[in-house]
């Protein structure tokens, strides 16, 4: 539990009187809990904003504390380093000069606009003469309001166990807000039972359960190895882990490889595991078809060639009670797109941030840190976060970095060397479209078909994703594309686009209506002004 | 013995209390979310979609692909592997938008 003051209801108007922080970092995992504790370890004043209720993210996801676990860490490499950052938020929270507000979720990042004076309607000038204030629009999640839709018309915001709005204001943002799992669609992959890889893997780390006794694990990618090393361990039988990439293309870097035995000794290390487990691992195969009525009873697995198109007759079937699948890892962008930062196309084809040296975006006075800046794990992310806290400081004092900053610097660049191969590896081939078949469900929302969307593609002439939303609806329902966008973008014959979502979660509409500009500000609630001392060596 | 996610991590968790879904009683251990609590009842699809009513349940686990809403205590739309289980939640299958009485 957390005992960090927050800013109850602080309408934006209010939020103005409170002094910013120094650093607002976005997003509890393995980037934002280094940054954070580094930062607060520099003496700078620290708000570390999670939508989780626990630290960790996803990769350090754990048990809640509801369950007991005695040994979270069988579920995990790298326990310790979880456990000493952990530690550090604690002492740092203690101190009052890091604030973890868990349960926050950040849907908006602005930078205050010097013209905003309350009533004022004049338009704001184009850019701020002096470094803005940033300012975080968050909803809190706790207890039953968790994990809820906001409906038009709520109006128990506030009530208990519902979303309330807070006002954050910082001087500096670090973004680290990770990514989700990116999904290839195939004929069957709606059914109950089909569950994300990366999904699997999460409900065992919290809920310690089992989407089934029987899971095969298919997609592409080193987290297959991972999950299916962590299901069978905890008891599932794993017919295959079925891998659509070629581990030998590996071999063709061995640069990457020999600079970081680190990875060598992991991915040995759970294929000692899955052999212990009998765990077939077919590489250079798909999972193009799951089978079931009302839930999956088995999967078609069939060869591939090396654009990842299916070999002619090399369908067989596998019975199975649950299909684990994933395809990577897709950045979660759309706080840093929303802010106009620029972005590049990472070595797996999927967007990610464009970083200088130190972390930082394009927009001045915004870092980022972890899988923003493309996927690569929880160790680049480490390095990352605690790099960009360094850099954040010296720029708030106007200082040069420190040496420490070209150790970190040089840890990174090795981590995404590898990263990258890893990614070039496993990019997905242009054949895996081939698995499709008209009436395959892609949007999983909406429901749209591989034929609607190439019937838009084709006779209607939509060449990229926003086009053939438009005509299909795909990618406009609950998840907005985030289940659907890269494939939806591959089937419209263009590369996947950075996300451009106005909001990064679901916000009940009183929460906009009490944006500066757009309506009376939300009922006044006193500012807390009880927060933590502001750390006199600054 | 046969392993099991428990006792992997040597969990050891208080006393289940119920939940139920769709009138049927389903333990919960505390802790658990809603689709936690589901799975480990065997319970893998608590949603029919809009238009092809075709069942679905928890896909990506962390919040992101709303396939895993369902109608809690009564309210639509609750992403079911956020919201933590409570003891007593009704939990019921959630047809279409959720609000398929308001429907014309
Ligand atoms: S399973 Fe994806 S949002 Fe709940």
């Amino acid at each position: 539990m957390t005992t960090s003051p927050s800013e109850p209801g602080t309408p934006p108007g209010a939020a103005r009187g409170v002094t910013p922080c120094d650093l607002a970092v976005v997003g509890a995992g393995p980037a934002g809990l280094a940054a954070a504790v580094t930062a607060a370890g520099l003496g700078l004043r620290v708000t570390l904003l999670d939508a989780a209720e626990h630290p960790g993210g996803q990769y350090y996801r754990h048990p809640a504390p509801g369950l007991r676990a005695a040994r979270p860490q069988a579920l995990h490499h790298h326990w310790q380093t979880f456990a000493r950052l952990e530690r550090r938020l604690g002492a740092h929270s203690a101190t009052g000069r890091l604030r973890y507000l868990p349960g926050h979720h950040v849907w908006s990042v602005l930078p205050e606009q010097p013209t905003e004076t309350g009533e004022s309607s004049q338009a704001p000038v184009a850019a701020p003469a002096q470094a803005p204030v940033w300012r975080l629009h968050t909803a809190t999640v706790e207890g039953a309001g968790a994990g809820r839709v906001p409906e038009d018309g709520d109006q128990d915001a506030g009530g208990h166990g519902d979303e309330r709005p807070v006002t954050v204001r910082a001087r500096t943002v670090l973004l680290a807000t990770g990514a989700h799992e990116h999904q290839l669609p195939f004929p069957g992959w709606t059914l109950p039972g089909v569950v994300g890889a990366g999904g699997a893997q999460a409900m065992l780390k919290s809920g310690l359960v089992l989407p089934g006794r029987r899971t095969v694990v298919a997609g592409s990618g080193p987290l297959l190895l991972a999950v299916a090393t962590a299901l069978s361990s905890a008891g599932a039988t794993v017919p295959a882990v079925v891998e659509a990439a070629a581990y030998p293309a590996y071999a063709r870097r061995p640069a990457a490889l020999l600079r970081n035995p680190g990875k060598l000794a992991e991915g040995a290390a759970h294929g000692a595991t899955l052999l212990r487990h009998g765990v077939r691992v077919l590489t250079r195969h798909a999972v193009t078809a799951a089978h079931g009525t009302g839930r999956i009873e088995e999967v078609t697995v069939e060869r591939l060639d090396r654009d990842w198109r299916p070999v002619p007759g090399s369908a067989r079937r596998i019975p199975c009670d649950a299909l684990a699948t994933g395809h990577g890892l897709v950045p979660q962008l759309e706080l840093a797109t929303g802010l106009g930062c620029a972005t590049r196309h990472a070595a797996d084809g999927t967007p990610a941030l464009a970083l200088d040296d130190e972390q930082r975006t394009s927009v001045a006075g915004v870092w980022a840190a972890g899988e923003t800046g493309g996927i690569g794990g929880a160790e680049p992310a480490l390095a990352e976060g605690e790099l960009a806290a360094r850099s954040v400081a010296c720029a708030l004092r106007g200082i040069p970095l420190p040496p420490r900053a070209a150790v970190l610097r040089g840890r990174r660049d090795r981590l995404r060397a590898f990263a990258d191969t890893m990614a070039a590896v496993h990019r997905p081939g242009e054949g895996w479209t081939a698995w499709l078949d008209d009436d395959t469900q892609v949007c999983r929302c909406e429901e749209v078909t591989a034929g609607a969307i190439r019937q838009a593609a084709g006779e209607l002439g939509a060449h990229d994703t926003r086009t053939v939303k438009l005509l299909t609806r795909a990618g406009m329902g609950w998840c907005q594309g985030r289940m659907c966008g890269p494939a939806v973008a591959r089937l419209a014959g263009g590369a996947p686009a950075p996300d451009r979502r106005p909001l990064s979660c679901p916000v009940p509409l009183g929460h906009l209506a009490g944006l500066p500009g757009d309506g009376p500000p939300a009922p006044a609630q006193p500012p807390d002004r009880s927060g933590p001392p502001a750390p006199e060596d600054r | 013995m046969t392993t099991t996610p428990a006792r992997l991590v040597r969990a050891e968790p208080g006393p289940p209390y119920e939940i139920s879904f769709d009138g049927l009683p389903v333990p919960a251990r505390p802790g658990q979310s809603i689709a936690a609590a589901l799975w480990a009842a065997g319970i893998l699809s608590w949603r029919t979609t809009r238009y092809g009513g075709s069942p679905r349940g928890a896909f990506c686990g962390i919040g992101t692909c709303f396939d895993c809403l369902a109608t809690v205590n009564g309210r639509p739309n609750r992403r079911a592997c956020l919201v933590p289980a409570r003891p007593g939640d009704v939990i019921t299958t959630q047809k279409g938008t959720g609000h398929d009485d308001l429907a014309v």
